[in-house]
């Protein structure tokens, strides 16, 4: 049992800490995420220059072959800074699947592009009616000739505006909530047929929907085996699930200790009211909450890491966690801090915001309770 | 006890179910069944067309309002049926927290003078309590009014103040005198905020909207006959206001009008091959709120029943504050936990309603409302400060 860090990734983390402090005021992020592109185009040039956007590709492909250790340390770093930069959508949802599923052209086109800087990914899972379930899947490919046409619809995809391409799951055969039939494609942003409609999301990120109407794409576009897709996007689905509840953890550390300095310092009835025990108690509860779910992140990203036969379940286990956690300790911070928490000035309303968004994002609490259960 | 209405309050109902079918103007209630956001104009319009069937401030005394007085069965009637037909909420500011002040403390002048516009609808008030440094310990106010010759002379910053940028006066707690006792050198003092030294700007909330503000008070020259009761009356005058709007306070009508819509429209969210509404976990969100709601309702019933039989109200209205308000929070919570990813696309204010927006036609308002919701465990008394309130008063601790 050993919960300590190895050399490389307690610099990587000091490494991020570093760029967040130095270069990720809160100003500069409140800038980049209402910028037109919704980000920092020169923080992600800095990424792939300090080598973080290709951590967890594979050797083979070009990249560090590092584990989902390093990503963990990456996001919690950014959920503490507020990182608007997609490195989520690009890097951990769709380039890993790509690194271990991906034909040997595909690799070639993308993921030396991707630990480069140049290209953005976006993966196309959820539907209007498919809510947390990742095999409700409607948007149908059909074979024609040596190409596959997609009809349907996305709904809420992640960095869809910056995407270069996407990788969007569809129906190639069974019915609608088969795991077995549905397969997924690679598929470049400007095909014809493909509409995006693109929007903010409240968390101060960008996603789109995307109509697919009669897209042809070679069958080249396939990654892994026809009908065979959900496995690869649920094992990409768990280590995003790792990684998004890292950045959680990130936000609620940020959140506690803000909440704790701000009612050292504001008095009400002539003292701090950090000094009234209904307020002590509950932060002593937001601290709590943080250290459990740090618990389960800690435990559930080694078990995936060693690929143990629980780890699904302990991965559900996390998000349910960070799902109850990060309500309560968003909520608390902005009831704390008064009316000032309800402004859009202070920071403390954006990472609850952020906390509010991850826990839907991958399923909420409720779905993961149901998937624990099932496991 | 009886729970049931009698056939003067059935008919009661009916008339109100008749006014809203014919007088409920179309173009506001295609709005507010959209929740976009309403204009001035249509709040006013709204307002007016109340006060002229005599059921906008219903709870002033008639002689002040010119009203046939209604009972308390009556006016539950009138606000439940007003909620359910989803019509706009009236601004308190003026006819719920001003009005009652000047038509109890004030002088015939300051009656004559304010209330009939209070009515309506022609002059719009806003509060100004809440400092930068005064929050939960409002008595701690610093603003300050200094009398020369027959002026007071205004100074100090308001905050949290909301619609000032529509209100056309203000009623603050003002400092007159520094006193030992903090609360006693506290006043009431009505501002017109077109006076040379006010000046508005406004506070963007998380939801991205403009609802408060800051009023900044520089040098503000206030006649001498604005002040409401004696100098140093204005702490009792703010507790009596506080203690005097307990009707309605927990916003019950609205809660089921809502609670109802969030089962209407997660039975049509498809879940895997049934609906949202049949999921277990979902299911019992609802009805546990629906019980907590139900309890609720009924406190507040016992609570008025105890009034109109003479009883005088004390910090129960504390419990419907927070009862009323973490429903409130609940209810705004369970719609976003139901359009699971729809909730996240943002828009603001002037955007909602528009043909640009994504996912099922209601979903744009809904994030916002529930950020915006944060505030209501925070305002007019906190929720920790009510529990204050209530140990103290109730339990003795």
């Amino acid at each position: 049992m050993d919960f300590t860090f190895n050399e490389e990734q307690t610099m990587i983390q000091d490494q991020v800490e570093q760029f967040i402090q130095k270069e990720y005021d809160w100003e500069t992020r409140q800038e980049l995420s209402n910028s037109d592109l919704g980000f920092g185009a020169n923080n992600w040039k800095i990424f792939a220059e300090l080598g973080w956007l290709g951590i967890a590709i594979s050797e083979d492909n070009g990249g560090f072959g590092g584990s989902s250790i390093e990503t963990m340390l990456i996001m919690e770093e950014f959920g503490k800074g507020l990182v608007v930069e997609p490195f989520l959508e690009t890097i951990v949802m769709s380039s890993g699947l790509l690194d271990q599923y991906g034909t040997d052209e595909q690799k070639s086109e993308v993921i030396g592009s991707v630990i480069s800087g140049e290209m953005h990914l976006a993966l196309a899972y959820a539907e209007p009616q498919s809510r947390f379930n990742l095999s409700d899947v409607v948007t149908e490919a059909k074979v024609d000739g040596r190409n596959f046409v997609i009809n349907g619809f996305k709904s809420v995809v992640m960095n869809g505006p910056s995407a270069n391409k996407f990788i969007i799951s569809a129906r190639t055969s069974g019915k609608q909530l088969d795991k077995k039939g549905i397969s997924l494609f690679l598929v470049d942003s400007d095909v014809t047929g493909l509409t995006r409609t693109d929007y903010k999301t409240v968390d101060g990120r960008k996603a789109s929907d995307l109509n697919l109407e009669n897209v042809s794409v070679p069958s080249e576009s396939l990654i892994g085996s026809l009908d065979e897709g959900f496995n690869i996007l649920d094992e990409s689905i768990d280590r995003s699930i790792l990684a998004i509840s890292a950045e959680a953890v990130g936000a609620m550390e940020v959140l506690y200790k803000t909440t704790v300095e701000y009612t050292k310092t504001r008095e009400q009835f002539g003292t701090p009211i950090g000094k009234f025990q209904v307020l002590q108690h509950r932060m002593v509860d937001m601290f709590m909450e943080y250290e459990q779910c740090k618990s389960l992140l800690y435990m559930a990203t080694m078990k995936n890491e060693e690929g143990a036969p629980d780890a699904k379940k302990a991965i559900s286990g996390l998000k349910y966690q960070v799902g109850k956690a990060g309500k309560f300790v968003g909520q608390q911070a902005v009831q704390l801090h008064g009316g000032m928490g309800v402004t859009d000035e202070l920071n403390v309303g954006h990472y609850f915001k952020r906390l509010t968004t991850i826990g839907t994002i991958f399923g909420n609490a409720d779905f993961h309770l149901k998937q624990y259960t099932s496991l | 006890m009886d729970l049931t209405f009698s056939d003067s309050d059935l008919s009661f109902r009916k008339e109100v179910v008749s006014f809203l079918d014919n007088e409920y103007p179309t173009d506001i209630k295609e709005k507010q069944d959209k929740r976009i956001p309403l204009e001035k104009e249509e709040i006013i319009r709204w307002q007016k067309i109340l006060h002229n069937k005599g059921w906008f401030a219903i709870n002033w005394p008639t002689e002040f309002s010119g009203y046939k007085e209604l009972s308390v069965t009556e006016k539950y009637i009138l606000q439940e049926e007003l909620a359910k037909a989803n019509t706009p909420t009236t601004i308190p500011f003026g006819m719920g927290m001003c009005a009652p002040v000047i038509y109890s403390f004030g002088t015939e002048d300051q009656k004559e003078k304010h209330l009939p516009s209070i009515l309506n609808s022609d002059i719009w008030w806003c509060q100004g309590y809440s400092e930068p440094g005064s929050g939960s310990d409002l008595a701690s106010l610093k603003t300050k009014a200094e009398l020369v010759d027959d002026k007071y002379i205004v100074n100090g910053t308001k905050t949290w103040t909301t619609l000032a940028q529509h209100a056309d006066w203000i009623f603050c707690l003002v400092r007159t005198e520094t006193t030992p006792i903090k609360q006693e050198g506290i006043s009431f003092l009505l501002i017109d905020m077109s006076t040379p030294g006010i000046e508005v700007k406004p506070i963007i909330t998380i939801d991205g909207s403009h609802e408060v503000n800051m009023v900044y008070l520089d040098n503000v020259e206030v006649p001498k006959e604005n002040l409401i009761g004696e100098e140093g009356q204005g702490w009792n005058i703010a507790k009596f206001l506080l203690a005097h709007e307990r009707s309605g306070i927990a916003g019950i009508a609205a809660l089921k009008r809502e609670l109802k819509r969030l089962k209407e429209l997660s039975s049509e969210i498809p879940l895997g091959e049934g609906s949202l509404l049949e999921d277990s976990q979902f299911r019992s969100k609802i009805e546990e709120t629906e019980i907590e709601l139900t309890a609720t309702e009924f406190t507040e019933l016992r609570t008025l029943a105890a009034m109109s039989q003479g009883g005088s109200p004390g910090a129960e209205s504390s419990i419907l504050k927070i009862k009323g308000t973490e429903l409130q929070q609940t209810i705004s919570e369970l719609f976003v936990e139901m359009l699971g990813y729809y909730a996240h696309p943002f828009y603001l204010e002037n955007e909602i309603g528009s043909n640009e927006t994504v996912g099922p036609d209601y979903a744009a308002p809904v994030m916002p409302h529930y950020l915006n919701y944060r505030k209501v465990s925070i305002y007019g008394g906190s929720n920790e400060i009510q529990r204050n309130v209530i140990s103290k008063a109730i339990l003795g601790l």
